[in-house]
C-alpha cells in the first residue's frame, strides 16, 4: 500500500516540472514585450531597462525560469502587473469561490448519477433505463453556460425566486451566499450527472454480467443486496476515476459558469487578466489550476485502492 | 417491455447531423438574409414570417446568422478533429511501435499536456496564438492531441505483438510499411470512436471560448459569440439566446447519438451499455 502511494507521489514531480515548463514556455511565447506592456508605449528607456533588470528579464532564459520556479517553489508567484497585489493570495481567494461551487455541483452530481445508473443497468434495456439514459444523452448534451442561462431566466427573471447576478461570500452572509450559489450549482449538477449516469450504468452492466453476481443470485440472496453489497463497489470505481477527471475539468472550464453568473472565481481572474494581459496573473492561474488538477487526480488514485483493491496487487 | 435504443438512437442521431449538413451546404450558396447585413429599422424583432429567428440588436437576420455559425463551428472543429488525429496517430504510432525512448520521451510529454484540463490548455495556447480561427484550430488541436496519442499507443502496443505483424516482418516487409499496412488499419476503430467525441468536445470547446471572448470574434457569427452578444437582451429579446443554444444543443446531441452507434457497431462487446 505505502510503496504504491509513495511510487505515485514521486512520479508527480517531474510532472509537475515539465507542467511548470510548459506554462513558463507559453507565456514566454506571448508577442511583445511584457515591459512596454507593464509601462505602456511612450516610456523612457532607462526606466524600462531598470524594470527588466528587476524582474531578471535580463538573465537568460533557464535563469529565468529557475529564478521563477525557485520563487514558485516558496509560495511567491509575482505580483500583479496591473494593481500590484501579490498573485498567490489572490488565486487563494479566487479559487474558495471557484472550488465551493465545483466541489458541491459534483457531490450532487454523484449522489444522483450512481442510484441512476444502477437503476438503468439493472433495468438494462427496459423502459425505465431508455428514460434514464435519454436524460443523461440529454443533459450531457447540453452546454452548461446555456443551461445556465435558461435557468436564469427562469428563476431569475421571470420567476424571480432567485438573484441574477452577483456573488456573496459566506463569510459575509451565509444564508445570502447559499442563494447565489444555487443557480450556478444546479447548472453544474444537472450537465455533470449526464456524463456520471451514464459511466456508472457502463460499468454496472459489465459487472452484473460477472459469475460472482449470478453466484450471489443463485444463493438466494435479495435483488437489493446484490446490488448494494456486490455491483455497487465493484461498479463505483472507474466512476470515481470519472469524478476527478470532472472535477479538473470544471475547474478549467469554469470561466463560462462564472461568466454567466458573474461570480469573482479563479475562471473569471484567468480571463479577466488575459484580457488585461497581466502575464503573471496569467501564468499564476495556469499554473495552479494545473497544480490542482494534479492532486486531485492525485487524491483519486489515493482512493482508488479502497474500491478497487487490485491494483495493490500489480 | 424490450425497446430498440440503439436504432432510436441512429435514427435520431443522422437525423439531427443530416439537417446540420443541409444547413451548412446550403449557406454556402443561400441564406435569408446577409448575416453581416444591418437593418437598424428592425432591431429585436421576434421571429416572424420574414425573420423565422427574429432579428439582433443590429437588426441582422438571426437564423441567417445561425447557418452561418453553423458553418464557422463545423470547420472549425472538423480542422481540429483532423489535426488532433493526423499529430496523435503518427506520435502515438511511433511511441508504441518503437517503443524504447521514443516512447518514454512521448509519454513524459503527453502526461504533462494531460494534466492541464483540455479547456485551460487551449485557453493558454489562444493566449499565444490570439483570437482568431486559425488560433483556435491549432490551440484546441493541441489541447486535444494527448488523448489521441494514448488511445493509438495502447491499440499500437497490443496489435504489435499479433502473429500476422510477425509475419509481415519474416516475409521481408519494412517496419515502416508494416506499421503503415498492418498496424495502422487495425488501429483505426478506437481512433474513430474518439475521433466523433472529440468533434463533440471541439464544437462545446469553441463555443465555450468565443462566448468568453477569446474564439471567433465579431462580427463573424459563431454559436458561442451569438450567445455571448443575448446576455444584455435576455429579458427582452428570449429568442437571441435560444436559437444558438438549440443549435448547440441539437449538434452534440446528434453527435452523442451517433458516437454511441458508431462504438456500439465497432466494439460489440460494450453492446447495450
Amino acid at each position: 500500500m505505502l510503496a504504491y502511494l509513495i511510487r505515485r507521489l514521486v512520479l508527480t514531480v517531474p510532472t509537475f516540472v515539465l507542467v511548470a515548463i510548459a506554462v513558463f514556455t507559453l507565456v514566454r511565447l506571448i508577442p511583445g514585450d511584457p515591459v512596454q506592456v507593464m509601462l505602456g508605449d511612450a516610456v523612457d528607456p532607462s526606466l524600462a531597462e531598470l524594470y527588466r533588470t528587476q524582474l531578471g528579464l535580463d538573465q537568460s532564459v533557464p535563469v529565468q525560469f529557475f529564478y521563477w520556479l525557485s520563487h514558485v517553489a516558496e509560495g511567491d508567484f509575482g505580483h500583479s502587473i496591473s494593481n500590484g497585489v501579490a498573485v498567490l493570495p489572490l488565486i487563494l481567494q479566487r479559487f474558495t469561490v471557484s472550488a465551493s461551487i465545483v466541489l458541491v455541483a459534483v457531490i450532487l452530481a454523484t449522489m444522483i448519477a450512481v442510484p441512476a445508473g444502477l437503476t438503468a443497468a439493472w433495468k438494462q434495456n427496459r423502459s425505465l433505463d431508455t428514460g434514464i439514459v435519454s436524460m443523461a444523452t440529454i443533459l450531457l448534451s447540453i452546454p452548461s453556460f446555456w443551461l445556465g442561462l435558461l435557468l436564469l431566466i427562469v428563476f431569475g427573471l421571470n420567476l424571480g425566486w432567485l438573484p441574477v447576478v452577483g456573488y456573496i461570500s459566506m463569510r459575509e452572509n451565509l444564508g445570502q451566499a447559499l442563494l447565489y450559489m444555487i443557480l450556478p450549482v444546479l447548472t453544474l449538477t444537472l450537465t455533470e450527472s449526464g456524463i456520471l449516469t451514464r459511466m456508472m450504468r457502463a460499468s454496472s452492466i459489465e459487472v452484473l454480467r460477472l459469475e460472482y453476481v449470478t453466484h450471489a443470485r443463485a444463493k438466494g440472496l435479495a435483488e437489493s443486496k446484490v446490488l448494494m453489497r456486490h455491483v455497487l463497489p465493484n461498479a463505483f470505481a472507474p466512476t470515481w476515476t470519472m469524478i476527478g477527471l470532472i472535477m479538473g475539468h470544471l475547474l478549467g472550464g469554469i470561466a463560462v459558469i462564472e461568466t454567466v453568473f458573474t461570480i469573482p472565481g479563479l475562471g473569471r481572474l484567468l480571463v479577466d487578466s488575459i484580457y488585461a494581459r497581466d502575464y503573471p496573473v496569467v501564468q499564476g492561474c495556469l499554473l495552479f489550476t494545473a497544480a490542482i488538477y494534479m492532486v486531485i487526480n492525485l487524491i483519486v488514485d489515493f482512493c482508488y485502492p479502497l474500491f478497487d483493491p487490485r491494483v495493490l496487487a500489480e | 417491455m424490450k425497446t430498440s435504443l440503439p436504432q432510436t438512437n441512429t435514427f435520431l442521431g443522422s437525423l439531427l447531423i443530416g439537417g446540420l449538413l443541409l444547413l451548412i451546404a446550403l449557406s454556402f450558396f443561400w441564406t435569408p438574409y446577409d448575416p453581416l447585413g444591418l437593418d437598424l429599422a428592425s432591431r429585436l424583432k421576434p421571429p416572424s414570417i420574414e425573420h423565422w429567428a427574429g432579428t439582433d440588436e443590429f437588426g441582422r437576420d438571426v437564423f441567417s446568422r445561425a447557418m452561418t455559425g453553423a458553418r464557422i463551428s463545423a470547420l472549425i472543429s472538423s480542422f481540429t478533429v483532423i489535426i488532433a488525429v493526423i499529430f496523435g496517430t503518427t506520435l502515438g504510432l511511433l511511441a508504441g511501435y518503437l517503443r524504447g525512448w521514443t516512447d518514454r520521451a512521448l509519454m513524459t510529454l503527453t502526461d504533462a499536456l494531460l494534466s492541464f484540463p483540455g479547456v485551460l490548455l487551449a485557453l493558454g495556447l489562444m493566449v499565444v496564438l490570439g483570437a482568431s480561427q486559425f488560433g483556435l484550430v491549432v490551440a484546441l488541436g493541441l489541447a486535444y492531441m494527448p488523448a489521441v496519442i494514448r488511445v493509438v499507443r495502447s491499440a499500437v502496443l497490443s496489435i504489435r505483438e499479433k502473429e500476422f505483424i510477425e509475419a509481415s516482418l519474416v516475409i521481408g516487409n519494412s517496419e515502416f510499411y508494416t506499421m503503415l499496412r498492418h498496424v495502422l488499419p487495425n488501429a483505426i476503430a478506437p481512433i474513430a470512436v474518439l475521433a466523433t467525441s472529440m468533434f463533440g468536445w471541439a464544437l462545446l470547446s469553441e463555443s465555450a471560448l468565443s462566448f468568453l471572448g477569446l474564439g471567433v470574434s465579431p462580427p463573424t457569427p459563431t454559436w458561442g459569440n451569438m450567445l455571448a452578444s443575448s446576455r444584455p437582451y435576455m429579458e427582452t429579446a428570449i429568442w437571441l439566446g435560444i436559437v444558438p443554444g438549440i443549435c448547440i444543443t441539437a449538434t452534440l446531441l446528434g453527435v452523442n447519438l451517433l458516437g454511441d452507434s458508431l462504438r456500439d457497431y465497432l466494439d460489440p462487446r460494450t453492446n447495450g451499455s
